[in-house]
């Protein structure tokens, strides 16, 4: 376990180091100028010098960058140009928000997948495996927020129904919360659920061809005991590893569904951060939306390995 | 390589072949969109502002009084050109790249690995907002930015097919009568990574075509007037869509429809290609 965890600590490390550099030398890849002439552009920046300065532009590059570390290790992301905040209390004040709609979303998608792709793995060639396909590839074709477009215009159009706007936490008020969330959480669960569907029936074909399938049906047990009592909680290993990769899709896909819900999370913070030219916002978002997907790949890696002995010594 | 009988692969994969039927009417549809318009989809009738379809306008006009349909037309070949370009520089630079690193390993694989593993921290629209906040929202750029995402996948899936080419007999045997490192790159080496090249592409451009919808619904694509299948649903457009719906289905529908021609055609090209999945891939 020792090497293992060991090895992929350092490649963690290296992976951060590695995003520090791409945020922080994404806005030095054109020439400073041009960057100049878009935040003069953007009409957010009054003083260009006092921005200049703020982004470091006028110091040799490794200062700017060793400067800009240490401030990031210490927690400090910079100031925004838009909100003038520190970027790193509007990171925090949003990220609440997106991981209520991570959550509930793979909730969902888990309730979804996990019965569905055993079904169509049970009966392959089946009704059902049909119908789970055609689920699984209209989910992963139909734009997400196409989808999210047409539920608010048809809502509104049939129903009076806007979503509410400004944020409301849980703790607040549970009803007017999940009533923020329930719609987006639907459309990005049902969005990820398409994707683990075939993870979930593949992972299951691949058990249920393994010898102790055959032994438990061999003694005589019934087919729901081989399928959850044998075959799923093999299965479940991969299937729990897989899930922990789809947390970057997860992300992906909550951006533009915050975007169109008003719902202040992590993602939204991106989107107005680039329309308004916001670049401390921009690479602050890049290092913490990059920091938060390495460290939870990291914990699925370790949690692989602590339930399955046989990847220890690999 | 295998030799394919077409006939055969039809009847085997229905549902690849009726996609890559569908695929090759969206594309002859762009392609032809100025002989297919019935209206100059940037041409701006006031007497018909938000017509509901029918009559000379098939799909109904926009807030501008533009043509939908023709609008959809051409807003297919932006998108499309967009994401086909971009796939294509994607899948070149991430070959190349893959070749050599597999190939000659070292310092070169180290760096290219560490590069892979940091592009790929970052969920892929983050990546591709980042970017065009750097570069700035033009068609150019949106190019640039969904090719750049495209790069490291398809690094990483040549490079552990060229690791495992590398060790046999057929390459040692060209290296041992004096090939050239290029001539056995060239000869042996690529055209054996091709399957995985073409499975991985395809996937990437249904990838590709949301992406840059994306990137137009969130206005930060293919600038207006020039119409693109995301920027027809862009914010811009989205606050006339409770007096006009009609705007909002044409392109996405065409989206839709697209992507899942795609999607099922790169399934069927990887039970084709690499029939080591076919045991338990859909």
């Amino acid at each position: 376990m020792r090497p293992f965890l060991v090895r992929r600590l350092i490649l963690g490390g290296a992976a951060l180091l590695g995003l520090s550099l791409l945020a922080f030398g994404l806005i030095r890849v054109i020439p400073g100028d041009t960057v100049m002439a878009q935040l003069a552009e953007s009409g957010n920046v009054s003083d260009l010098a006092a921005a200049r300065a703020a982004l470091g532009l006028d110091r040799p590059f490794a200062v700017q960058y060793a400067t800009w570390l240490g401030a990031a290790l210490r927690g400090d992301l910079g100031t925004s140009f838009w909100s003038k905040r520190p970027v790193i209390e509007d990171l925090l004040a949003a990220l609440p928000v997106s991981v209520e709609l991570a959550l509930l979303a793979m909730l969902l998608a888990m309730a979804v997948a996990l019965p569905l792709g055993a079904a169509a793995a049970a009966r392959r060639g089946g009704t059902t495996d049909l119908l789970a396909r055609l689920l699984s590839f209209g989910g992963l074709s139909v734009p997400h927020f196409w989808i999210a477009t047409l539920v608010l215009l048809y809502g509104s159009i049939w129903f009076r129904w806007v979503p509410p706007l400004g944020y409301v936490s849980p703790r607040e008020s549970l009803g007017q919360n999940l009533e923020q969330f329930a719609i987006p959480a639907a459309i990005l669960g049902l969005h990820l659920s398409a994707r683990s569907l075939r993870l979930v029936r593949s992972s299951l074909l691949e058990a249920l061809q393994e010898d102790y399938i055959r032994t438990a049906w061999a003694k005589g047990l019934r087919g729901t005991r081989v399928m959850w009592g044998h075959a799923f909680r093999n299965a479940l290993i991969p299937i729990l590893t897989l899930l922990g990769g789809q947390f970057t899709y997860l992300l992906s896909g909550s951006v533009i569904l915050e975007d169109i819900f008003s719902l202040s999370g992590v993602g939204r913070y991106i989107v107005e951060a680039v329309t308004h030219r916001d670049y401390p916002a921009v690479q602050g978002a890049i290092l913490f939306t990059g920091l938060v997907v390495i460290g939870v790949n990291l914990v699925v890696d370790l949690a692989y390995a602590w339930i399955d002995p046989r990847i220890r010594y690999q | 390589m295998r030799r394919w009988h077409i006939g055969r692969w039809i009847r085997r994969h229905p549902a690849g072949a009726a996609s890559a039927a569908v695929l090759a009417l969206v594309l002859l549809a762009a392609a032809g969109a100025d002989a297919l318009s019935p209206h100059d989809p940037y041409a701006q009738d006031y007497d018909a502002l938000m017509r509901a379809p029918g009559g000379p306008y098939l799909l109904g006009t926009d807030y501008l009084g533009r043509d939908i349909l023709s609008r959809t037309l051409h807003g297919g070949r932006t998108s499309l050109l967009i994401s086909g370009v971009a796939i294509a520089a994607g899948t070149v630079t991430g070959t190349v790249i893959g070749l050599l690193s597999g190939f000659y390993g070292g310092w070169l694989d180290g760096v290219v690995q560490r590069v892979v593993d940091v592009v790929q921290a970052l969920p892929s629209i983050i990546l591709a907002l980042a970017l065009m906040a750097i570069l700035g929202p033009r068609t150019e750029n949106v190019v640039a930015a969904i090719a750049a995402i495209v790069v490291p996948g398809l690094a990483r899936i040549v490079r552990s097919t060229v690791l495992q080419l590398r060790e046999r007999q057929f390459v040692e045997a060209a290296q041992a009568l004096g090939a050239s490192d290029g001539r056995v790159l060239r000869q042996h080496i690529l055209p054996n990574t091709l399957a995985p090249i073409i499975v991985v592409a395809t996937n990437a451009l249904s990838g590709a075509i949301l992406i840059e919808a994306s990137l137009g619904f969130l206005g930060l694509g293919a600038q207006p007037p020039t119409p693109s299948w995301g920027n027809m649903l862009s914010e811009e457009a989205r606050r006339y869509f409770e007096q006009a719906p009609w705007m909002a289905l044409p392109p996405g529908l065409a989206l839709s429809l697209t992507v899942l021609a795609v999607n099922f055609l790169g399934d069927a090209l990887r039970d084709t290609l690499d029939p080591r999945l076919r045991r338990t891939a859909a």
